[in-house]
């Protein structure tokens, strides 16, 4: 299981990258893991704001859609909408070509460190 | 895997059949109908002779699998034998040839069958107001999810904007909400996989229209706090709706009314045994309190001294089906519930019984999530580093309709079991003993499976990802 010691996580397996007021949000490796092949991804629009612990999309794979939660609140400034054609990205590299959205934000949530991360994965599974 | 169209096996011109020669002046068509009703190009309709017909149909419902061709545990489902008497019923031919636009005074017995089902499903779930016009499960809830919206306005009370529902919800429930324009939120679980009544109490407030909750729930667990959630429902002024998808566990032993549920849905083609699978037709009736009941669809079937007649509800919130819905399912939901009478009760606990079997022979193999005494149905999980899908794809060869896999979708892997009280042991013992080798089986195996059937493991991501839809 890849779990980068550069990023932040939250107990819904998504991924936080932080830099300056931008929260780059994605799944984590043990996330698409699970949930196999992903076949969509629903985005949401660029502008619209979501408050912390809102859901603002959802992935679905051949076995579940699952839907996707923010940490922090903020304003959607960019989505990477070559995930419309090619889902699979996620699946691919969760980290990196697989990020799915860049938030505004001025919030400071608290967020899980890779090892506790890593723990909330072990007591899962 | 080329697509077997019967229309690629005729020639131009073959006809299976005979007419004889008209005693009629012929006309052509084009003396008759206006050009713009006449079709610029002929249909291309299959031209084959009888027994092409007869083999073509036969030999791909032989490619099928069925409840009448195997065991079929799908959960949440309720796949049970269909009795045959009930299509004795369903052929009278006073019934199969009614039309729905014949008057009341020529259908009264037709009324009679529909006035005494509601009589009965209300008896059955205690709740005092029935409509038969929903299509099916979702259309029920739609359609009850409705009423309730329909009840706050009529009451003025403008701030309910919420539909609660549980993380083991079937994916209708959120979805009824959305379509009904409520917002849907989701509620956790205690460490029984049931309702978090303690959450609960958090989320409802004067926002919260309903909460739709499944009982038991799709872990086949009985929601044993059901009449302290309806109180905390209630004292905030919101509705409890029952998803009756699992009454199999229930009739006869447990009357939603008596939980304090408002409304709730039942699946006739599921509990009363009238025939599905490939999506219907089926009947999703709905009963509710007094509250709701002038909300009802329109009509509803009242028995006025010896008459029948179709009644509008006093602010109903008009039809969901055309004419009077899917009459030939309620017909057999009717001879099913006549033939058991008192004794429906025993149907559920036969099904209890079978679903307990099962969990308890499938144990120490399968991880069994919530393990206690289940309902109807048992979720299980395959053996540490097996998946659900290779060894739902490993029962296709033994000859089984796989569970329900991957539902519900708090159990990672879940394998979605639900015997029904129709199966013998026999039956259940023969699919243990392919289920506890199919543990066994090396992942290699498995993962081939299957090789028996007419296609073997479908490309489902690529179908998905590269979606071709026509008709």
């Amino acid at each position: 299981m890849n779990v980068p010691d550069d990023l932040k996580y939250t107990k819904s397996h998504e991924w936080v990258r932080t830099e300056g007021d931008t929260a780059t949000i994605g799944i984590t490796d043990h996330a698409q893991d699970e949930l196999g092949d992903i076949v969509f991804v629903e985005l949401p629009e660029e502008g619209a704001t979501f408050d912390a612990g809102e859901s603002f999309g959802s992935v679905e794979s051949v076995k579940a859609v699952s839907d996707l939660y923010t940490p922090l609140g903020g304003e959607v400034v960019e989505v990477n909408s070559a995930l419309e054609d090619a889902p699979e990205k996620i699946n691919e590299d969760p980290y990196g070509e697989g990020w799915i959205v860049k938030l505004r934000t001025s919030e400071e949530a608290e967020l899980l460190s890779p090892e506790e991360y890593e723990k909330v994965v072990e007591e899962e599974s | 895997m080329p697509f077997n169209l019967i229309r690629d096996k005729g020639r131009e011109g073959r006809r299976g059949y005979t007419l004889p020669k008209p005693d009629v002046e012929m006309k052509e068509l084009e003396s008759i109908l206006p050009k713009a009703s006449l079709r610029e190009e002929k249909p291309r309709l299959a031209e084959v002779d009888e027994p092409t017909v007869v083999r073509h149909y036969t030999n791909l419902s032989r490619e099928n699998e069925g409840i009448d061709t195997t065991f079929y545990p799908l959960g949440s489902c309720t796949m049970k034998h269909n009795p045959r008497a009930n299509e004795a019923a369903a052929v009278v031919p006073g019934f199969a040839g009614l039309h729905p636009l014949q008057p009341e005074a020529q259908v009264q017995g037709a009324l009679r069958i529909m006035h005494e089902l509601q009589g009965f499903l209300s008896e059955v779930s205690g709740l005092p107001h029935v409509s038969l016009q929903p299509l099916a499960g979702a259309q029920g809830e739609l359609t009850s999810i409705l009423m309730v919206k329909e009840f706050f306005e009529d009451a003025g009370d403008e701030g309910r904007t919420t539909v609660l529902v549980p993380s083991t919800a079937h994916g209708t429930n959120p979805a009824t909400a959305s379509m009904a324009g409520f917002k849907s939120k989701e509620i956790g679980l205690d460490q029984h996989g049931c309702v978090d009544v303690d959450e609960l109490r958090e989320m409802v407030d004067e926002t919260t229209a309903a909460l739709m909750i499944t009982n038991p729930n799709t872990c086949g667990v009985y929601e044993r706090n059901i009449a302290e959630i309806a109180e905390v429902l209630h004292e905030a002024g919101a509705f409890l709706y029952m998803d009756g998808a699992n009454m199999n566990a229930n009739m006869g032993r447990m009357r939603p009314a008596e939980a304090n549920v408002d409304i709730m849905h039942f699946n006739l083609h599921k509990t009363f045994s009238t025939p599905h699978g490939g999506g219907g037709p089926g009947c999703g009736a709905i009963a509710c309190s007094e509250d709701l009941a002038p909300f009802l669809p329109d009509p509803a079937v009242q028995k006025e001294g010896d008459e029948y007649s179709f009644v509008r509800p006093e602010k109903s919130i008009g039809r969901v089906a055309t004419f009077h819905g899917n009459f030939g399912q309620m017909l057999r939901a009717w001879n099913y519930i006549r033939m058991h009478g008192p004794d429906l009760k025993d149907v559920t606990d036969m099904a209890v019984l079978n679903a307990n079997y099962v969990r308890a022979q499938l144990g120490g193999t399968y991880r069994i999530p919530y393990d206690e005494l289940c309902k109807h149905e048992v979720v299980v999980q395959p053996p540490q580093g097996k998946k659900a899908l290779d060894i739902a794809k490993g029962l296709i060869d033994y000859g089984y309709h796989p569970p329900t896999i991957y539902f519900p979708l708090v159990v990672k892997e879940a394998m979605l079991i639900e015997p029904t009280e129709t199966e013998s042991k026999e039956t259940l013992d023969d699919f243990i003993g392919t289920m506890l080798e199919l543990a066994e089986t090396s992942e290699e195996d498995l993962e081939e499976a299957p090789t028996h059937a007419p296609t073997r493991r479908l490309d489902e991501t690529r179908a998905a990802r590269q979606l071709k839809a026509r008709w």
